[in-house]
């Protein structure tokens, strides 16, 4: 495993003889896209607090948008192992243009295409395949987060409509999205069964978004606030097949899918540098990497990815089979985005006082996989979700 | 405009080479294959060819065993129309490999016929001028800029100290360099288009030919350096050493 500069991943298992030569070829396009177009621009874009926008229509054209959607509406029509595969790879580069994938893919098309009509369906995927549509994903709210049913925000049906009230938070691509999907409840704000899903155009009347500022994770991503005031919609803006809070846990669940398979890939980042930079260190006249203490910490590592890869192979594979829980996706969640904070915090310590630059990436890491351990439902939500399922008895 | 492009199949270049137990070829087993780098710059070129003339096929063949179906698939998926795999081993004579190529490629009735300058494991560096000669056309080795109109081609060279342009009427032979273009990466449709265009497959056999592989050796393990000394006093030392020992000086 020592030698060369170039990116290669982590295969301790042979994980590649358990992929098809397509998934394979995906999964090599994608890494060679990150080596050649994200890493050279990630640090700045980090430093800056900027997302790379620049590289959507490259991601677009690769087909990295909703990669596991039909073809009828111009997505690649990949199954969910390569999906997974493509979210690896991103993460690899970056938590935070994973995130940009997911949210566009898991969290804006797959609800239009579960709970939209055809007709919604032949409008907007194509768009939001081809990067000419923009989305993001509104359902958390300031003082509702892991209890999304609490939410507030409203819409009422008028003769011609709808009209929408109320306020999101941490909304991922929410500045620069152009359309958004917005969960609101129907009925009165104790009913959780009348939330539904809703196609707002971002530049409707009434609906404004602003990036939150000082993150000191996920710094390039655009993390924003809505607000809608008396947003008024047409009747044909509702998901009409969206109903309960079911509908968003739903699309939860394939972005949360999404993430067990991103972590790997942040986890693998990670490991390479530590491996490469234990090799090249030199202190006490040999490698830093001929030390028992980096060798333990270089074995916890491969250990935990190399259990976390074949995690979620076996979750593609079920997804794939249609027999998916999402009490399994709680599990993949949560173990493998833990055990990529692990192995961030042990790269960034082997990698000493170079660790904290801009130049390495195992910090980058570490502190984007903060939000990841906190977002699309928190660490300790899925021990609940776990033990819910568990014991059949619910904790929260 | 019809282009073929002749691709290989070779170790990719960070794979640790170990050589096989008959001592004249590499043990696979383990060894990650690709397609050959500057045959890359050859799928690209037709690719492109094909694209700015509007109208037109672009094949793709590859010589060797099942393995090599992998890298035409690889081929396709970055937009290339259709493959023919001539299923059989190679010689290690390129002018035999050359025979099989030029033999299934003339009735194509090809414009062009692309080749990467060389591949990346043996360094050969024979078949496109071998295929072109026996074809008798006419060939550009090393081109790093390819331009086509009114049946004629237009070529760059990159030559010692300077660039050199010629041209010649098509159909004609040209190996790519480094230089020629930027290879598309394949996209995810294309990856599941591949699955769904021709791959035809003609069982071929190379003949004995004249050329056998003697050995295969890997290098040298690089001896381990010496330290002659720190700062300023070891100069004396190791001026010496690089005029008598390395005898650079």
């Amino acid at each position: 495993m020592a030698g060369s500069s170039e990116y290669t991943g982590v295969d301790f298992y042979d994980m590649d003889g358990l992929l098809s030569e397509e998934e394979r070829a995906v999964r090599d396009t994608v890494r060679a896209w990150v080596d050649a177009e994200l890493m050279p621009v990630i640090g700045s874009c980090y430093i800056e607090g900027r997302f790379p926008r620049q590289l959507i229509p490259g991601m677009a054209e690769l087909g990295l948008l909703g990669a596991n959607l039909p073809e009828k509406y111009g997505c690649a029509g990949l199954n969910n192992v390569a999906y997974g595969l493509i979210m690896q790879e991103l993460e690899r580069g970056d938590s935070g243009i994973r995130s940009f994938a997911s949210v566009q893919g898991g969290l804006v098309m797959y609800p239009i295409h579960v709970f939209g009509s055809e007709a919604q369906r032949l409008h907007w995927l194509p768009r939001l395949a081809s990067g000419a549509e923009i989305g993001c994903f509104g359902l958390t709210e300031p003082d509702f987060g892991s209890n999304p049913a609490g939410m507030l925000t409203t819409a009422r049906e008028t003769s011609d409509g709808w009209v929408l009230n109320g306020t999101k938070m941490w909304i991922t691509n929410g500045s620069q999205a152009t359309v958004a999907i917005v969960w609101a409840k129907t009925g009165a704000i104790d009913e959780v069964a009348s939330i539904r899903g809703f196609i707002v155009p971002t530049n409707t009347p009434g609906f404004t978004a602003k990036d939150q500022k000082g993150k000191l994770s996920l710094r390039a991503s655009d993390t924003s606030e809505l607000h809608l005031q008396d947003v008024h919609l047409p009747t044909d803006a509702l998901l009409p097949d969206s109903g309960g809070i079911r509908s968003p846990l739903m699309c939860l669940t394939q972005a949360r899918y999404g993430i067990a398979w991103g972590a790997v890939g942040a986890a693998m980042a990670c490991f390479d540098e530590a491996r490469r930079y234990a090799l090249n260190r030199v202190m006490f006249d040999r490698p830093i990497g001929q030390t028992q203490l980096q060798q333990e910490r270089l074995a916890n590592m491969l250990t935990e990815i190399t259990k976390g890869q074949l995690l979620v192979l076996q979750l593609g594979r079920l997804k794939d089979l249609g027999t998916m829980k999402p009490a399994q996706v709680s599990l993949a969640k949560r173990n493998n985005v833990n055990m990529a904070c692990e192995c961030a915090r042990e790269a960034r310590r082997l990698l000493g006082a170079n660790g904290i630059l801009i130049e390495y990436h195992s910090m980058r890491h570490l502190v984007n996989l903060e939000s990841v351990y906190t977002y699309e439902g928190t660490h300790d939500m899925h021990s609940l979700i776990l033990g819910q399922e568990i014991t059949g008895l619910p904790a929260y | 405009m019809k282009v073929a492009v002749c691709l290989r199949r070779v170790p990719d270049t960070t794979t640790k080479i170990v050589i096989g137990a008959d001592g004249v070829s590499i043990n696979e087993a383990g060894v990650k294959f690709v397609p050959n780098p500057y045959d890359e710059y050859a799928l690209e070129a037709a690719i492109a060819l094909k694209e700015s003339a509007g109208e037109g096929e672009t094949i793709v063949v590859a010589l060797g065993e099942d393995a090599v179906q992998e890298t035409l698939r690889a081929a396709l998926a970055m937009g290339i129309d259709r493959a023919m795999h001539l299923k059989g081993a190679p010689s290690a004579d390129g002018l035999e490999n050359a025979r099989l190529l030029a033999a299934q490629l003339a009735p194509l009735g090809c414009d062009a016929i692309l080749f990467g300058k060389l591949a990346v494991d043996d360094y050969g560096q024979q078949t496109g001028a071998m295929v072109a000669e026996l074809m008798e056309l006419p060939c550009a080795a090393a081109v790093s800029k390819l331009e086509v109109s009114g049946g004629r081609a237009t070529v760059e060279r990159e030559v010692e100290g300077g660039v050199e342009q010629a041209g010649c009427a098509l159909p004609a032979v040209f190996t790519c360099d480094k230089g020629l273009n930027n290879p598309r990466l394949p996209s995810l449709k294309g990856i599941m288009a591949a699955k769904k265009k021709p791959l035809d497959i003609v069982p071929v056999t190379a003949g004995a030919g004249q050329a056998v592989i003697v050995s295969l050796t890997l290098p040298a393990e690089r001896a381990a350096g010496r330290i002659v000394g720190e700062g300023a006093a070891a100069v004396p030392a190791l001026i010496q050493l690089l005029t008598s020992e390395a005898k650079v000086l």
